[in-house]
């Protein structure tokens, strides 16, 4: 599947120009609050006319303000989570997740396709139950249910964990995942959480103020994201589990990472983000210090100006950020090819 | 307590023309309702305050208003007689239809009200999985809004019941026919001894209306907790 947006939209005084094209998998439309990523998947859900512009699912072209065509939202065949799951109120679990399915007029709506949708989602208990009586993480499971059952080409979620609680909010991840890995659902995904879109997108779109400044694979993307919370994803497997210290060793192309004992059986991949402002520099290999993890590696980029400076390193192929004060860039002599070690305080760590 | 037989004509009268008021207005009513409630047109305003007017002008000024209108000569009377055979002069239809106009107002508020308090984001989520806005309609802002299409209908039958000014305008008062409850108390005020007829009458339209209250209330009350059951 495809998705090709080119669009303008005026609202007020706020200007949204969007163009891309996403790949199969979740492509993430990452960008802080105000910047038009649920401004732009109501236009793809067709909730909102654009002002000019064209949209296309799969070659279907669904808005062409040039041709006058707009497909209203209900024949777009489009799955949506909202960040508040709008479950009817008036409906049981069951009826709910059916809803859609009685104007699925395509493929063969069976019963074995509603229990495989339960079973991935895990919500067969609720089935009887009153949307007023289930826990956030549980609405939002049942809404993406609900979705997937009205067999969308599409699937648009806007900051579908962005209500929950953290706890919440890693109940409902794996379930995403599989959606992502197992359903073979192409997912347009907002949000504005770095950790959620590292662990989750195959393609990232970053919006800014109404304009899509990046488009491109997660690794390459990610560290561009956000100047305020600059890092970078790393791909890695599990490796072995040191029960004694309650530690897991994860290898990855920059080499080996001792992070806190994960629940992950030695050989799952994993992805692991690390924030620039949690790395340091040091010109030799140190010695005698806490920090378990330092990657060797090259300076790839010096960006910034001012104080702060964020240098992005080549690790064996890898790319880490690092920020550091402009003051300590001077000193280290740093420069594009200088070969450093990066020590490395902390890791944050999803599993993907 | 026994009611004669002209009394019982009345209590009938009175019932079939409230039930068949507020049926038959209440499809409209919806409509109205809804375009009041979610539509954006031009005139929008003048809808509002045609629908309204029953409620602000003198109910003599309705019924003769009706009369000029659907009267055998008025300009919709005389087609509706030659295209349909339908007739609402001095017939009960006629007051049927007086009842309707007058309960018109209160039952598109209270129904627009609930409209409105139905939350339009559930609508949208309904439009994405498939349905198309009438669908949409049938399915989440009807039973949404239920409590009050059934407030709405309560009191359309409730002022149907106690409507007199219009009625007897237009349908004027004749036993049998256009005689309904209130113009029957009416006439026996009128006349000498009548004060145990009207008490008698009065105590069943209290009745009536505590009874429609009671069932509007259980009504919604039912509704109510099917949305809150777990």
């Amino acid at each position: 599947m495809s998705l090709d947006v080119d669009i303008e939209h005026r609202q007020g005084t706020f200007k949204l120009a969007a163009r891309f094209a996403s790949q199969p998998g979740l492509t993430a439309l990452f960008g802080r609050s105000g910047s038009g990523k649920t401004t732009l998947i109501n236009i793809v859900a067709g909730l909102l006319r654009p002002e000019r512009g064209r949209v296309a699912v799969d070659g279907q072209t669904l808005v062409d303000t040039e041709r006058g065509l707009f497909v209203p939202t209900h024949r777009r065949r489009l799955g949506y989570v909202f960040q508040d799951s709008r479950l009817f109120p008036h409906l049981s679990v069951r009826q709910n997740l059916v809803y859609g399915r009685w104007f699925a007029t395509v493929g063969d709506g069976t019963a074995s396709d509603f229990y495989s949708v339960v079973k991935l989602l895990d919500i067969g208990q609720l089935l009887e139950r009153r949307p007023v009586s289930l826990s956030g993480g549980e609405k939002q499971r049942v809404a993406i249910g609900r979705a997937l059952l009205a067999r969308p080409r599409l699937l648009l979620m806007d900051e579908p964990l962005a209500s929950l609680d953290e706890g919440r909010r890693a109940e409902i991840l794996p379930y995403i995942e599989r959606l992502r890995d197992e359903a073979g659902v192409p997912i347009l995904y907002v949000s504005h959480s770095v950790a959620e879109v590292a662990r989750l997108a195959t393609t990232v779109v970053i919006l800014t103020e109404g304009a899509v400044t990046a488009v491109g694979p997660v690794a390459d993307i990610l560290p561009l994201a956000d100047a305020g919370d600059g890092g970078a994803v790393l791909d890695a497997t599990v490796k072995a589990h040191d029960e004694a210290f309650r530690l897991t060793v994860l290898s990855s192309a920059a080499g080996e990472l001792q992070v806190p004992l994960l629940a992950a059986q030695p050989g799952t991949h994993v992805r692991a983000y690390i924030r620039a402002r949690d790395v340091m520099l040091s010109l030799k290999p140190p010695q005698d210090i806490s920090a378990l993890n330092v990657l060797a590696g090259k300076v790839a980029q010096i960006a910034g100006s001012g104080a702060q400076v964020d240098i992005r390193l080549d690790c064996n192929g890898a790319v880490l950020m690092a920020r550091l004060t402009a003051k300590s860039v001077q000193r280290l002599a740093l420069s594009p090819g200088t070969s450093v070690y990066a020590v490395i305080k902390s890791v944050s760590f999803e599993r993907s | 307590m026994t009611l004669s037989a002209e009394e019982w004509t009345a209590v009938r009268l009175s019932l079939l023309v409230a039930v068949t008021a507020m049926a038959a207005s209440l499809p409209l009513g919806i409509a109205v309702a809804w375009l009041l409630a979610r539509g954006r047109f031009w005139g929008k305003g003048l809808l509002d305050t045609i629908v309204h007017l029953p409620l602000i002008l003198p109910p003599v000024v309705t019924g003769y208003l009706l009369l000029i209108l659907f009267g055998k000569k008025g300009p919709i009377g005389a087609f509706l007689d030659q295209a349909f055979g339908i007739v609402f002069a001095f017939r009960w239809t006629g007051a049927a239809l007086a009842c309707a106009i007058m309960g018109f107002p209160l039952m598109v508020r209270a129904i627009r009200l609930s409209i409105e308090a139905v939350d339009t984001r559930l609508e949208s989520a309904a439009g994405t999985l498939g349905a198309n806005p009438v669908w949409v309609f049938l399915t989440i802002t009807l039973p949404l809004c239920l409590p009050g299409v059934i407030a709405g209908a309560i009191l359309s039958f409730a002022k149907s019941m106690g409507e007199f000014g219009a009625t007897i305008t237009f349908v004027s008062n004749i036993p049998g026919e256009t005689q309904t409850l209130p113009s029957a108390i009416y006439t026996f005020t009128q006349v000498p001894g009548g004060d145990a007829g009207a008490m008698r009458l009065t105590l069943i339209s209290v009745a009536i209306s505590m009874g429609a209250l009671l069932v509007s209330e259980l009504l919604a009350r039912r509704v109510g907790a099917r949305h809150a059951a777990t």
